[in-house]
């Protein structure tokens, strides 16, 4: 009897508890809208959190951002795996909304590295059926592209 | 008034491709005959099931075989009262470690047959495997542990096992 090798599945089926302030993030997204908070310095920290990071004081309003941005930092992906966001090759990015001080994670779907570019500006694509979570937005496009 | 979402489901799955190499290759093909094959370290004598190839104390290789019993102590144990997905045991039941006759490790295992409150440190159990024609290169060999009619171990047997 040959034993070269076994499949092995190890899954997880997490729920987590989010909190108010991303909760409301969430919600926002639910609705079609992106939002962070700003601090009592003026800045507007997208994703949201709950503490200003720099002082550790609460944090303030919620703020609507831009649905546009900037890329400051891409990684290509050319073999998408089965629970990544997009099925075709794309790029993890950090975005930098309009209105926004610091960077969101997500994904850009621009067919080609060659199309990719730090400092390009993307704008969201929104999921027609959304349910409150960071998957509302399907993916960011180039803007030149629209 | 924007709906302020309460939890998010972010669920985790990793597919292994698992390959057992040589030592647990013959342990699992062990399983498959109704046996339990561990290796003896050559600097300490002291049997490892299932074995790794190696000492984990000296890492030299661990080359000589040793078929050990069937039939262990229990040296601790866990109730578990909290459901977990994908298991097909329902709770309450207990999980185990097991030191085998023969062996100088505990085996992680399941006690069945045997009500939850008499489970206890040093009681004497022993295997219940499928039956012969279902058996395979499996931990799934073994079903579970159930209790067996002698003394329980005194701990000295096992205190260097917890």
């Amino acid at each position: 009897m040959e034993l070269r090798e076994a499949q092995h599945v190890l899954e997880y089926p997490y729920r987590r508890s989010v909190g108010p302030v991303m909760g409301r993030f969430f919600g926002a997204l639910k609705e079609g809208r992106i939002e962070g908070v700003r601090t009592k310095s003026g800045r507007v920290l997208v994703p949201p959190h709950e503490y200003d990071p720099e002082t550790g004081e609460a944090v303030g309003d919620f703020v609507e951002v831009g649905r546009a941005g900037v890329v400051t930092t891409w990684a290509w992906v050319a073999k998408p795996r089965p629970k990544h966001p997009l099925d075709r090759p794309f790029a993890w990015a950090l975005v930098h909304l309009d209105g926004a001080d610091t960077a969101l994670l997500h994904v850009v779907d621009a067919g080609s590295p060659e199309r990719m570019k730090t400092g390009m500006r993307v704008r969201a694509r929104f999921r027609d059926e959304r349910v409150g979570e960071i998957h509302d937005i399907a993916c960011f496009e180039p803007e030149e592209s629209r | 008034m924007t709906e302020i979402v309460k939890s998010i489901t972010t669920p985790i799955r990793l597919e292994y491709v698992y390959r057992p190499g040589r030592a647990t290759a013959r342990f699992l093909r062990g399983l498959a005959q109704g046996r339990i094959l561990g290796q003896r370290c050559p600097a300490t004598g002291k049997v490892y099931v299932p074995p790794r190839g190696a000492s984990p104390t000296h890492g030299v290789p661990t080359e000589e075989e040793v078929e050990v019993s069937d039939k262990g102590t229990v040296t601790t144990f866990c109730i578990v009262r909290i459901p977990s997905e994908n298991l097909s045991v329902k709770p309450p039941y207990a999980a185990a470690h097991i030191l085998l006759d023969g062996a100088d490790i505990p085996f992680f295992a399941l006690i069945q047959e045997c009500p939850l409150e008499e489970i206890r440190m040093g009681m004497r159990v022993q295997a219940v495997w499928v039956p012969k024609e279902e058996l395979a290169p499996t931990f799934e060999s073994i079903r579970y542990f159930r209790p067996i009619d002698e003394p329980d171990a005194k701990f000295e047997s096992y205190q260097e096992h917890l």
